[in-house]
């Protein structure tokens, strides 16, 4: 008989962002079980995380186990004594013949353990094990550890409950509703459970809430914002939305402002009119079935105003002292504490300023852009760094390109924001990282793992991206030095072309090994690389070329290009003849245009040469011969890092 | 309508039929309702304990003259401590705010995730700030570190923003405009503070004044905690409360000078320091000092 599982971890309301995560986590947990079942499916709402699984076996299959007993040779006595102790009958023994000699022994019947006694034994420390990102104790020092603590568990295989206890909770029947608009205690079968918890204001389905909050928000025209979406539907059980509004004279302030006060503090979706404009409306998301008496709405609506009114507070404010006036303050704003005397921004300004030397927009922004650090409004909206200060310097009349630089210069701030839009943001934003990965590393602030408070991958992967992707014409080893932070930065830049542009692993190997000292030269070389690869001389040269490889490995090869070069006089006629006038006929020219030519003669080489000449005077001249070769055509890529099928 | 006074006695009759001892204001100025000996040395060590009082906390850097009708220098805190904390506490909050008239089938309540953390006191817990129709009202956390010590019971700590929530129940845009008692504007009764406290905090406050009293007042905790023995027979008379007292004094001297800008950046870390080591220092002592006796010592 096959049964249905429904295990329901009841806590106090978990951090949405976690949620998926420990779903997924929850899962292979579950798998990991090795009970056979036909199909599960996992929900979650903050006061819940929900596994359901079908066809679950009622035990597991009876087994046989030979048991031994006493050898042949032993005493009556003995033989008896271990029938009884198992059960049988002396006559039930049979003699089996080991190795060892023959003994009694008898084949048991193991009976399959129970599914349910399985789960009660595993559950608790499966539910234990379920991994969140910081966890806590509630039960007293040295208790169980959990995201929140659990309050109820639900644990039901076809009719019958699992029991087992768990933080002081017994496991059973009996779920929770809403907290206000539901039942504290409410008795669930397996078949029953949703539609019982739909009855009482939960919906379980994270997708049916998605869908609830979709379809209700679609007469009003909401700027999209999947991220806040899937916020709301975690941190809600019955999400519903509704629609306020704000007195239009906020308008006058900066949309960058507005919008963070309503997504990033309040959790509101802004309204665009029908010229994509922001309108004075927004939509919360409220945790309950209605607003009939719209005191929600009202609420929402105060508490909106008293932010916008702080927000307008400090933008006049701030405005009393410019941007350029502020220069001096930042002596007080530490960047890195362990940098002692030099810590300050205005440190790290000087710093930046040092490597922009040059250019006119990008020193000035560079000047200004941290200058906002000291505003009301950035100590208020930390997340808006950079964009207030490109909007006071454009109020203060910086010229564009300036106030956008400073606007720009925290991007990208992922791989899937923008880089900064002008010439003098990027540069700004590769001084400002390429200042905090060196300040960062000269103190021994290096990331580890999964440790890296500081950011720093972000910000070497944006110095990446900027060089690639922009205006830039910087090598990037020109900005850094010292082993650790040229090897971090070489992890970023393969991540870079093979995670992020999908170039192959080897093709990038290939490429890198060639030098990657000029990202944009990387970049080209790649191209070059994915459009031979296809083609057919490609893979036989690339085996050719680490061939060589090892030959002069092998050989000890360590001849500096040029030292000595080749004589023609030692070359034996045939083969290697012609593969050093097929070098000299192509040499300087891309590996493109001769590939095909070049394929040929080196296999006839290999095929007919022995570069091992006992005379000691033709080896080397081979070698050198070869060595030449593989540099002439290297300086795309190191083909011996390609991997061939041949 | 309630008044505050009244939203405040509703809400100290709800926790003290729920078993919590009433305790009236900590008479040293402390910047929040944890500060005070009544939580930060009472969720030590353990024995149960529950506790509510009303705490003003003073956050001399948020003064401002009485002009902003959302920021204060000084507020009042409503502090509930329940150690160990029941299974079920956020119930009881939730019936808290039922009992001062908030019909939450009609209002939108969500929990919001926020862990608590106070460096100075090295004290950090697990928890959630509580949200009212997108108004944060309570701070709600459960312990799990104070003066660097692990809990034995984990406390749940609930504070209510006492301002914040009579506004929202009396539908005012200012604070000052709410209504303390028939008659009486919360203006009335704290506008004169609000304007003198902020003059004195941001334009009169002598510095060099100031860090003569921080210093006094930390040597003199120092020099108590140095003399503390765990070993000494007669440890539990021994005053570490009033020591505690001295790190108070020094705390709210820090938060003064900071407003009044007379601390930098990479000072601030050193002088927090200072004051973490001393709450630290006597978080310590505390637990020792309150131990039971073992068998053996009771024997003797």
């Amino acid at each position: 008989m096959s049964l249905p599982f429904l295990l329901e971890i009841g806590t106090e309301e978990i951090p949405d962002w976690m949620i998926p995560a420990a779903l997924a986590n929850l899962r292979l947990l579950f798998e990991k079980l090795e009970i056979p079942y036909e199909s599960v499916a996992l929900d979650a709402t903050p006061r819940r995380l929900v596994l359901r699984a079908e066809g679950l076996p009622e035990r597991q299959p009876d087994s046989e186990e030979r048991v031994m007993g006493p050898a042949k040779s032993a005493p009556a006595q003995a033989v008896a004594g271990f029938a009884r102790k198992h059960g049988v009958k002396p006559e039930d023994l049979t003699i089996e013949t080991t190795a060892k000699g023959d003994y009694y022994s008898f084949v048991k019947k193991v009976e399959g353990r129970r599914t349910k006694d399985i789960l009660a034994g595993a559950l608790p420390s499966l539910i234990l094990q379920i991994n969140f990102p910081k966890t806590m104790y509630w039960t007293g020092k040295g208790g169980p550890r959990f995201i929140r603590p659990i309050r109820w568990i639900v644990a039901l295989l076809g009719e019958e409950i699992v029991p087992f206890d768990l933080a002081g909770v017994h496991s059973g029947s009996l779920t929770s509703g809403h907290r206000r608009l539901g039942a504290r205690e409410i008795v669930v079968t397996i078949a029953d459970y949703e539609r019982r918890l739909r009855d009482h204001y939960v919906i379980l389905s994270a997708e049916e809430r998605r869908q609830k909050l979709t379809s209700e928000m679609a007469g009003v025209r909401v700027k999209p914002d999947p991220a806040l979406l899937e916020t709301l539907v975690y941190i809600t059980e019955f999400p519903t939305p509704i629609t306020g509004s704000f007195d239009t004279q906020f308008l006058e302030l900066p949309e960058e402002v507005l919008i963070t006060v309503m997504r990033h503090h309040q959790k509101y979706f802004s309204v665009e009119d029908a010229h994509g404009k922001l309108a004075p409306q927004f939509v919360a998301v409220m945790n309950i079935d209605a607003d009939r008496e719209g005191f929600v709405r009202r609420g929402n609506e105060r508490v909106l105003r008293a932010r916008f009114t702080d927000a307008r507070f400090f933008w006049e404010t701030d405005q009393k002292k410019k941007l350029a006036d502020r220069v001096e303050d930042l002596k007080a704003v530490t960047f890195l504490k362990d940098l002692k005397e030099r810590g300050s921004y205005h440190h790290k300004v000087e710093r930046m300023l040092a490597m922009l030397s040059g250019d006119r927009h990008a020193a000035r922004a560079a000047e200004l852009c941290k200058c906002d650090l000291t505003t009301e409004l950035v100590k208020e909206f930390t997340e808006l760094q950079g964009v207030v200060g490109g909007l006071y310097a454009r109020v203060q009349g910086e010229p564009e390109p300036v106030w956008q630089a400073i606007y720009d210069h925290y991007k990208p701030e992922s791989m899937e924001d923008a880089i900064p839009r002008n010439h003098a943001g990027q540069m700004v934003s590769i001084a400002d990282k390429i200042d905090s990965l060196r300040s960062c590393f000269s103190v021994g602030l290096v990331p580890t793992g999964s440790k890296d408070p500081y950011a720093l991958r972000r910000a070497a992967q944006g110095v990446v991206r900027i060089l690639v992707e922009g205006e830039v014409a910087i090598p990037l080893l020109n900005l850094i030095e010292g082993k650790e932070l040229t090897a971090f930065f070489e992890d970023r830049v393969r991540f870079y072309f093979k995670d992020i542009r999908g170039f192959k692993y080897d093709e990038v190997n290939a490429a890198m090994a060639a030098g990657w000292g000029d990202l944009k030269d990387l970049e080209t070389r790649l191209a070059r690389i994915q459009k031979l690869r296809p083609t057919p001389d490609f893979e036989p040269l690339a085996a050719s070329f680490k061939r060589i490889r090892n030959i002069l490995e092998q050989a000890k090869w360590d001849r500096p290009p040029g030292l000595s070069s080749i004589d023609p006089t030692l070359l034996e006629p045939g083969p290697e003849t012609d593969l050093y006038h097929e070098y000299r006929g192509i040499a300087g020219q891309p590996i493109e245009n001769v590939i095909s030519r070049l394929r040929p003669k080196v296999d006839l080489f290999f095929d007919k040469v022995l570069v091992n000449a006992p005379d000691a005077r033709v080896r080397q001249n081979r070698l050198t011969l070869l060595s030449t070769l593989l540099a002439e055509f290297s300086t795309i890529a190191d083909f011996s890092e390609i991997v061939t099928n041949s | 309508m309630q008044s505050f006074q009244e939203i405040i006695l509703n809400l100290k009759h709800y926790w003290a039929d729920r078993g919590c001892i009433i305790q009236e204001p900590y008479d040293i100025e402390v910047g929040a309702g944890t500060m005070v000996s009544e939580t930060f040395l009472r969720v030590l060590g353990p024995k149960p304990y529950r506790v509510a009082y009303v705490q003003p906390s003073r956050r001399p850097a948020d003064g401002r003259y009485g002009d902003n009708p959302n920021r204060l220098y000084k507020h009042l805190q409503l502090q509930v401590i329940l150690k160990p904390s029941p299974e079920d506490v956020i119930e009881q909050y939730l019936g808290s705010l039922e009992a001062i008239g908030i019909d939450l089938r009609h209002h939108d309540i969500k929990l919001e995730e926020d862990n608590w953390e106070a460096p100075t006191l090295g004290a950090w817990g697990i928890g959630w700030q509580v949200m009212l129709d997108g108004l944060e009202i309570s701070q709600f956390t459960y312990f799990q570190q104070c003066g660097g010590i692990d809990l034995d019971l984990v406390p749940a700590e609930l504070t209510y923003g006492l301002e914040r929530l009579t506004a929202f129940l009396q539908v005012k845009d200012s604070v000052y405009d709410i209504e303390w008692a028939p008659g009486f504007t919360y203006g009335d009764v704290r506008y004169q503070d609000e304007l003198q406290y902020s003059v004195y905090n941001f334009e009169m406050a002598d510095i060099p004044t100031l860090w003569k009293l921080f210093e006094l007042h930390e040597g003199e905790a120092a020099r108590l905690l140095k003399q503390y023995d765990p070993k000494a027979a007669d440890k539990k008379r021994f005053p570490l409360l009033p020591t505690y007292d001295q790190v108070l004094k020094c705390s709210n001297l820090f938060n003064t000078l900071d407003a009044r800008g007379a601390i930098s950046v990479t000072e601030r870390q050193v002088v927090m320091g200072r004051v973490r080591r001393l709450a630290v220092g006597v978080a310590q002592a505390w637990t020792d000092q309150q131990q039971e006796r073992s068998g053996a010592e009771v024997a003797q």
